[in-house]
């Protein structure tokens, strides 16, 4: 199948590639540049587990084209940490027991750090709203929620601190 | 200036040894996108596979042309039963002692059952190649249900079975008969119905359902022609046994064969099996002389791996007219699908179903299950539970409480009046099972205390009273008792092999260590809690005793993780590996103090000459005495391995309570308050326990209230997707609050009985209880799950309750 040039800017970084027009960007993001912790879990946009941020809002790339993200600027969960720093809702699923399995969690995590701006001081009700598009079978959400409180009350308090 | 000697609670502390809350070990790698997935491997010159399914449920193949796909750039090979055939690899021995077609060897028994791969360069190419493959069916009549199955003119699902009149449990009475297993005292059973009292019956249907981990399931085989050495990445929960069934299926050594199980992401049963897919995509290595990827998409995982449950159950209680039971009957016709492949025990075709009298002192009890071949995909799989005791609890939990409205008691009363007591642990069933442990009264007044009890009760009398009440409130209550840690070896075994487990630990010779485990984690965190027994055991600091589990070149022999084995079994391995270097230990220690060992005291992390604080060897110097100069007639080094049969298997219990309120307009039910009080013996990270009762809980609500395999009479599973099949967001589910009690098993190491099980075993009746709890009034007895909005409205219609 005849191969289409794109630049998307990945964590950062700029990667022009050559690729199939039906290429889907979990595979580009998996399989051309080797960026493994988004997974692959439903193909229907129902799980969760793909979860990237793409020019500012959460998007399941199960079901999303690399080609629409020409020029587009897309985040993963390899590029939430910065200068050897966990995020906060990094810390927050660590701290609070937010994971067993793993396998939700880079979804969960993009999904979080993108709601909590979105939304920077949730309810309880609206975290379990605003997390809805992802699922995960180990942990019942409960702690996933308390790592999410973690981390507003962290970004809030760092949030004071500049001001 | 010597350092200040820390006390010696402070020294435990920083251990973090069995009862702390230690954060994961796992998360670092999983919190940044780091974790190492089936799907994550990449090989050098990997090829893919994708799977021809079928899609009808019973036809004849007449033809398969392969041209189209072959002809397509990219694509290395197609392959279908016939080419296994020489090969003799066309069928495989399912783990419980049927065979299975590998691919559809002329027939098609189930809709998306395997009839061919694709071999490509990439999954885009072996997902179109796929579709080119045609095949031409002649459709034969479906069998669905397994009643049906049954009637004497009903089509023959396995023609390779024909005139076989034996099968792995014993007699075969018709072509769709797998077995027919029995437990208890038949004759006893019968005779306490027959001068009872008072007797009540129930019949129930269990849903077929599905444990949906997140991942798929998937390998990468890798076959090195040159070295004869096959290694294969898989999603396994067992990856010692694939090994073994590998290497009994291939011919090639034990030796040369090496699988791994990476992380996975979620088990709960489904991947115990050995699926077709894995052995083509190992035969295609072979074949190719490349590494092969084979990774199910969600469609094919809901439809051809392991299902679980499928149980037509008619229970029987009978009692005296004050409420004590006097004996149970069990009569269970089970759906297996269309090839035998459950994962059970060899010798218990039903798995530990008859832990079917559950928590009461039950004098005379029988039950008998029937295995029904039908056109449906094969399994039923422990998911989440310990080899149908999810199935066995509901039965027996649902039965007490028809019993309870018949003779109109309270359902916590006619519970605490049935229990087995305290004081009669040890104690043998009706069944043979000999409960190790258990104090279910003082655990069972703790949770109605907790909730108080009578006041709900009060409320839900009024609810009823009020005919303009928006809601009908319903109470749920469950006092279960499950079996796990299967088992020992003298009873329990997969294809002949024991179910024990194993543990090596090797202390380094500055005092860190290294623990390899015959289980795998999927999401337990052993490589959190394992670390813990050995750091309380030992006197090692937990942060750094490295576990490593899922490798068969370098871990020792074991079982896996399934049917809460792994703390029950493998956690025991672990105290008894470490108890054997702690015994080396000691007598390295008392040749550094020129003591004897009688006049040692082991101390947290420390061998103390008794009467003198001040004379000490830790565990640190220890080691590093073993590596640099053992004493006299002891070789060198610190490390044991430990392989654990055990004596017995352990039974936790819980106390559930759920109170839920129905829209009397809608069905719709809210989850008002859940409480789950586990009592799992020992407790090694409370934290990890919490977190594995969370999810447990979350499974058996989904299964409960959504969770369905319907099939349609032609043998379509209608709904294979994420879109139809129920996994509840956070929105749909319940705050959970959680509590236990401590009674250790007398006869673990450690106490501890396994705990990840019971949350979704004991919840699951629970919601159940709760919703038919609510139409008591109406003398409703029994609703069958799922418990959709839908269901429960046409409930409400059908009593005149709906507004």
């Amino acid at each position: 199948m005849a191969k289409k040039l794109i630049s998307v800017t990945v964590n950062g970084r700029v990667h022009e590639k050559a690729v199939e027009p039906r290429t889907l960007l979990i595979h580009f993001l998996r399989e051309e540049l080797n960026l493994t912790g988004a997974h692959i879990g439903c193909e229907t946009s129902h799980c969760g587990v793909c979860t990237v941020d793409v020019d500012g809002q959460s998007v399941k790339s199960c079901t999303l084209l690399a080609v629409q993200c020409d020029g587009g600027q897309v985040d993963t969960v390899e590029g939430l940490a910065q200068g050897g720093v966990l995020h906060a809702v990094q810390e927050g699923f660590y701290k609070e027991h937010g994971l067993q399995c793993g396998f939700c969690t880079p979804g969960m995590l993009m999904r979080a750090a993108r709601f909590l701006q979105e939304n920077p001081n949730p309810s309880e009700d609206e975290i379990r709203m605003g997390m809805s598009g992802n699922l995960c079978r180990c942990t019942g959400y409960q702690n996933i929620i308390k790592s999410i409180q973690y981390a507003a009350k962290k970004l809030q308090e760092s949030a004071t601190a500049a001001a | 200036m010597n350092a200040p000697i820390l006390s010696a609670e402070a020294r435990e502390l920083a251990l973090a040894g069995m009862g702390a809350s230690r954060l994961r070990k796992e998360d670092a790698r999983f919190i940044q996108g780091k974790g190492n997935y089936v799907d994550d491997i990449k090989m050098a010159g990997m090829l893919h596979m994708d799977i021809v399914r079928a899609p009808v449920a019973h036809a004849r193949i007449k033809r398969i042309n392969k041209e189209a796909a072959l002809a397509m750039p990219g694509v290395h090979a197609v392959l279908t039963a016939e080419d296994l055939k020489p090969l003799k690899l066309h069928w495989m021995p399912t783990l419980a002692g049927d065979v299975q077609a590998v691919l559809a060897d002329g027939k098609v028994h189930f809709q998306m059952q395997e009839v061919a791969i694709v071999i490509a360069d990439d999954r885009y190419i072996a997902a179109d190649a796929a579709a080119a493959v045609e095949v031409e069916y002649e459709e034969l009549e479906a069998v669905i249900d397994p009643y049906a199955a049954l009637q004497p003119g009903a089509p023959v699902i396995r023609e390779d079975l024909a005139g076989k009149t034996e099968g792995a449990h014993g007699k075969r009475d018709h072509h769709n008969h797998i077995f027919t297993w029995d437990a208890g005292d038949k004759a006893a059973a019968d005779a306490a119905f027959a001068n009872a009292p008072v007797t009540v019956s129930q019949h129930m249907y269990y849903p077929r359902v599905h444990p949906c981990p997140l991942e798929t399931c998937g390998c990468v085989a890798s076959f090195d022609p040159i070295r004869g050495e096959l290694t294969t990445y898989i999603t396994s929960q067992a990856p010692h046994v694939v090994r073994t069934v590998v290497s009994m299926l291939s011919g090639i050594p034990e030796s040369k064969v090496r699988i791994v199980s990476p992380d996975i992401g979620g088990g709960f049963g489904n991947k115990v099996g050995i699926y077709p897919g894995y052995v083509c995509a190992i035969v295609a290595s072979i074949v190719l002389g490349r590494p092969v990827k084979w990774v199910e998409d969600r469609m094919e995982n809901i439809s051809s791996t392991a299902f679980a449950r499928d149980y037509h159950m008619d229970g029987e209680l009978a009692a005296t007219p004050d409420g004590k039971i006097l004996g149970l009957r069990v009569n269970v016709i089970a759906d297996h699908g269309a090839f035998d492949a459950c994962a059970d025990p060899t010798k218990f075709p039903a798995g530990m179903f008859h832990i079917c009298s559950g928590s009461y002192d039950i004098p005379a009890a029988h039950c008998s299950v029937k295995g029904v071949y039908t056109n449906k995909t094969p399994g039923g799989v422990a998911y989440r539970c310990s080899f149908r005791v999810t199935e066995a609890v509901y039965l027996i939990e649902r039965m007490v409480d028809v019993l309870a409205q018949k003779l109109n008691m309270d359902k916590a009363e006619i519970r605490a009046k049935n229990f087995i007591q305290k004081e009669q642990f040890p104690y043998t069933s009706a069944f043979g099972f000999e409960y190790d442990s258990g104090d279910y009264q003082t655990a069972l007044t703790k949770v109605l205390d907790a909730v108080d009890y009578p006041a709900l009760r009060a409320e839900q009398a009024a609810k009823r009273a009020d005919p303009d009440s928006p809601t009908l409130m319903g109470i749920g209550l469950v006092t279960f008792t499950e079996v796990v840690g299967a088992g020992p070896s003298k009873i329990c075994d997969i294809l002949g092999v024991g179910m024990f487990d194993s543990c090596e630990i090797r202390i380094h010779p500055t005092g860190s260590a290294i623990a390899r485990m015959g289980t795998i984690t999927q999401g337990q965190g052993h490589q959190t809690t394992y670390a813990q027994i050995i750091a309380t055991e030992l006197g090692i600091p937990s942060e750094v005793i490295q576990v490593e589990e899922g490798d068969t070149s370098t871990a020792p022999y074991g079982l896996g993780t399934y049917g809460s084995r792994s703390t029950p079994v493998a956690g025991a391995a672990i105290a008894m590996a470490a108890r054997k270097i702690h015994a080396k230990a000691r007598k390295i220690a008392a040749h550094m103090l020129e003591v004897n060992e009688a006049d040692l005291d082991w101390e947290v992390d420390r061998f103390k000459v008794k009467g003198d604080d001040a004379k000490f060897k830790t565990m640190a110097e220890v080691a590093w005495q073993a590596y640099h100069q053992p004493p006299a007639g002891l070789e060198p080094g610190l490390e044991a391995v430990h392989y654990y049969d055990p004596p017995n298997f352990t039974f936790p219990f819980g106390i559930y309570l759920c109170v839920l309120d129905i829209d009397r307009a809608t069905g719709e039910t809210k989850i008002r308050r859940f409480y789950a009080l586990d009592d799992c013996g020992t407790r090694i990270n409370p934290m990890i326990i919490e977190g594995q009762i969370h999810g447990g809980l979350t499974e058996g609500f989904a299964v409960a209230m959504g969770q369905q395999m319907p099939y349609d009479a032609q043998g379509n599973l209608l709904g294979n997707t994420l879109m139809d099949y129920f996994l509840p967001t956070a929105v749909e589910t319940p705050h959970w609050e959680t509590d236990h009690t401590v009674t250790p098993s007398p006869h673990h190491p450690i106490g501890a009985k396994g705990v990840a099980e019971s949350p979704h075993v004991g919840s699951i009746p629970t919601f159940t209880a709760a919703i038919v709890d609510a139409f008591a009034h109406k003398g409703v007895t029994h609703l069958d799950m799922p418990h959709s909005a839908f269901r429960v409205w046409k409930s409400l219609k059908q009593h005149g309750l709906n507004l």
